[in-house]
């Protein structure tokens, strides 16, 4: 049987909403005299889970509710989950900085977080001062830091500037450093927040090495963060937090498409949707329903989008128009219905409609698009029309271990390329 | 398997100094105070001598109030030495309080992601303001040898007491930081203990005898009895005690109760600073 590393027995937090204090000073002195005769608060509605969607009147949520599991010794786990789904907050207890409600961790060797690199850097300080500091700051000792001391300039490859004060250092640099002193703590168990979203590629690639290394060498490591391809290149088990629970702990693919899945009803990315309209006299509703929720897997079906049309009037000579961005505003795909030969938007009689609107969604790499849609009359009138509201992923549930799919996110388009040899 | 190094849980704990874990961090310790030492005096031009410049105008305009205007202190020992015996030692005092009644407020940023005994953080401070005071004495030797040296001796008369100054300063460096830790600890939830602590000092300074000659004033009729009084402050045995080693019986009381009673409520106030924040900085960042 393989040792367990780390051991995490009904862990909840519970974390108190709004100002400390009831806001009022008769509030607080109601409170406190409860508190005299022994009598609960009669502000505290306790036991609402953390939904922060929804308006809630509770004082207290549960950031994290009756956490349950143990890793072996060796294990890499990603942690996954949308904003506010407690990662975070498990982090902050699982490196002591502040205590669970309820529960209990239990772990064996050292534990280094890096929830952040470089904490504790003096803007004054040179960088070999910091990389003291931030070492000693860690849990190394002196002795410790000195005999790695060669490698850790080395890994950070900030050998120039090491007698420069930090201050004057590129905020990337600042990054390479702090993690440089952190990828050499040799931990038992290592706890890394998405500490990799900063630096350049070349950087992030070491970063991923290093911990591959670690992992390598036994150690265990608990990982968080919304890359999936990191998760998938370093994890061997996934857990899956969502409001405050654990819902998945298993298999990483598995795992990853059940957080993907989740997306899909995340407030503000909704692809179900009512608008009501200024100008009810020809259309008075629209509704827009894209059938696989928010998610597109990237091998699977053409992406299509429903929208719903209630026409108060016969209406002739409007057109629907659609705008595809990728993340950075790019306009990936400009299109309108009266391109068609046959518009079939061109005459709406009175009544409900479903209109479709479909393409190949091979021409799109994985990553997140924002979706825009018009429905216009060609004298001009404007009857809807969104920016950037809608917003979809196209996932890649290829496996990323080859050197293939690594080239497939920095692709411009995905379109799927045939080979074939013909004579 | 029950043998775990690492037990994180919602129980607080009792009474517990946590003073093993602080012992695994000394280099921590050291590497802050270098880092407080190297950092303030950056990119100015005195550097250091910034720590003469402090007592010595201060030591001027105490002279002249306190000394010449409102004659509280005797006029038959130097007043520079008496003065400065003073000053020197609160402003010590002062400094550790004032810094340590900041720790979790100025460092939350870091404590909110690393752990680390937090208990380092004051230590530091005293430490680095150990350093301060160090340099500061310094000088005061040099104006003290200078009065004793040259000029017959200027009535002061240096005794045995002198080798009990570390133990002075000690006392001095404990009532700070205990009094530091319990007020940090509530300023995580009560913001209103800064404002006290800043001008509290100030106002605690006059309640002392850093201004005056407690026997010089227990003269004047009106002021009888005012020793006992003054002496409840429990860094005014400790300065008395001070002037009494380096200027003698004219410059200040040595009285062993007096004493023992500032080493007592350093006790008690460093342990009760030490358990309050240990408890305080568990979940602090909750708070905070």
């Amino acid at each position: 049987m393989t040792k367990i590393a780390l051991k995490i027995s009904k862990v909840s937090k519970l974390y108190r909403l709004g100002e400390i204090g009831t806001g009022t000073l008769g509030g607080d002195l109601k409170r406190w005299w409860s508190k005299v005769r022994g009598k609960e608060d009669p502000f505290a509605k306790v036991g609402e889970e953390n939904d922060r969607t929804n308006d809630s009147n509770a004082q207290f949520v549960y950031a994290l509710k009756d956490i349950d599991f143990e890793v072996p010794e060796g294990q890499v786990v990603g942690i996954i989950g949308r904003n506010g789904a407690g990662k975070s907050t498990l982090l902050k207890l699982l490196s002591r900085v502040t205590t669970p409600s309820d529960g209990e961790i239990l772990a064996n060797g050292r534990i280094a977080s890096l929830l952040e690199v470089g904490t504790g850097f003096h803007p004054e300080l040179t960088g070999r001062e910091n990389l003291y500091l931030n070492g000693a700051i860690l849990g190394m000792s002196k002795a410790e830091i000195n005999s790695k001391l060669d490698e850790i300039v080395e890994f950070s490859g900030c050998k120039k500037y090491l007698d420069t004060p930090v201050k004057r250092y590129s905020s990337g640099m600042k990054v390479r450093l702090g993690f440089a002193v952190a990828a050499h703590l040799d931990p038992e168990l290592l706890i890394v927040d998405e500490v990799l979203a900063v630096g350049d590629a070349e950087f992030q690639k070491k970063c991923i090495g290093k911990m591959q290394d670690v992992a390598g060498t036994g150690r265990t490591v608990l990982f968080v963060s919304h890359n999936m391809s990191s998760i998938r290149n370093l994890c061997e088990r996934v857990i899956v937090l969502d409001m405050g629970k654990m819902i998945f702990d298993g298999d990483v693919e598995e795992g990853i498409n059940h957080y993907l899945s989740l997306n899909s009803s995340e407030g503000g990315v909704s692809f179900k949707k009512n608008y009501s309209l200024n100008n009810k006299r020809f259309v008075s509703e629209i509704s827009i329903n894209e059938n696989q929720g928010g998610v597109i897997e990237y091998l699977n079906n053409d992406i299509e989008i429903q929208v719903g049309l209630k026409i108060n009037e016969e209406l002739t000579g409007a057109y629907l128009g659609i705008i595809v961005e990728d993340g950075q505003g790019n306009f990936l795909i400009v299109s309108s219905s009266d391109e068609m030969e046959n518009d079939p938007v061109a005459r709406l009689s009175k009544g409900n409609h479903q209109l479709k609107i479909s393409f190949s969604k091979r021409i799109l790499k994985p990553g997140k698009y924002y979706l825009s849609f018009s429905l216009r009359n060609n004298s001009g009138e404007i009857y809807h029309r969104t920016q950037r509201e809608l917003c979809f992923y196209v996932e890649d549930n290829l496996s990323y271990r080859g050197m293939k799919n690594r080239y497939r996110t920095v692709a411009l388009t995905g379109v799927d390329v045939q080979y074939a040899i013909v004579e | 398997m029950s043998d775990w190094d690492i037990k994180i849980s919602s129980h607080k704990g009792g009474f517990n100094l946590n003073l093993r874990e602080v012992a695994k961090y000394k280099d921590l310790l050291f590497l802050l105070v270098k880092r407080d030492f190297i950092s303030i005096y950056k990119q100015t031009i005195l550097g250091p001598l910034w720590f003469f410049i402090q007592p010595i105008f201060q030591t001027v305009i105490f002279g002249i109030i306190f000394g010449q205007l409102a004659k509280l202190a005797p006029s038959d020992v130097p007043q520079p030495v008496f003065f400065m015996s003073g000053i020197v030692l609160w402003q010590y005092f002062s400094d550790c309080l004032f810094k340590t009644s900041e720790t979790f407020i100025t460092n939350q940023h870091v404590f909110g992601k690393v752990y680390f005994p937090r208990l380092i953080t004051p230590l530091s401070i005293i430490v680095s303001a150990l350093l301060k005071l160090g340099v500061q004495l310094m000088l005061f030797l040099v104006v003290f040898l200078v009065y004793f040296l040259f000029a017959d001796s200027h009535g002061l008369e240096p005794n045995w007491t002198i080798i009990l100054v570390p133990f002075y300063i000690l006392m001095a460096a404990g009532i700070s930081m205990g009094l530091g830790l319990i007020v940090t600890s509530y300023t995580t939830k009560y913001r209103d203990l800064k404002f006290l602590i800043q001008f509290g000092i100030q106002l605690l300074m006059y309640y002392s005898t850093v201004i005056m000659s407690v026997k010089l004033v227990e003269q004047k009729p009106a002021f009888g009895g005012y020793m006992d009084y003054v002496m409840f402050n429990p860094m005014s045995p400790i300065i008395e005690a001070m002037r009494h080693a380096f200027i003698g019986e004219k410059g200040g009381v040595f009285e062993p109760l007096f004493l023992l009673y500032s080493l007592g409520f350093m006790l008690v106030v460093l342990l009760i600073g030490i358990a309050v924040f240990n408890k305080t900085e568990k979940d602090f960042v909750d708070t905070v």
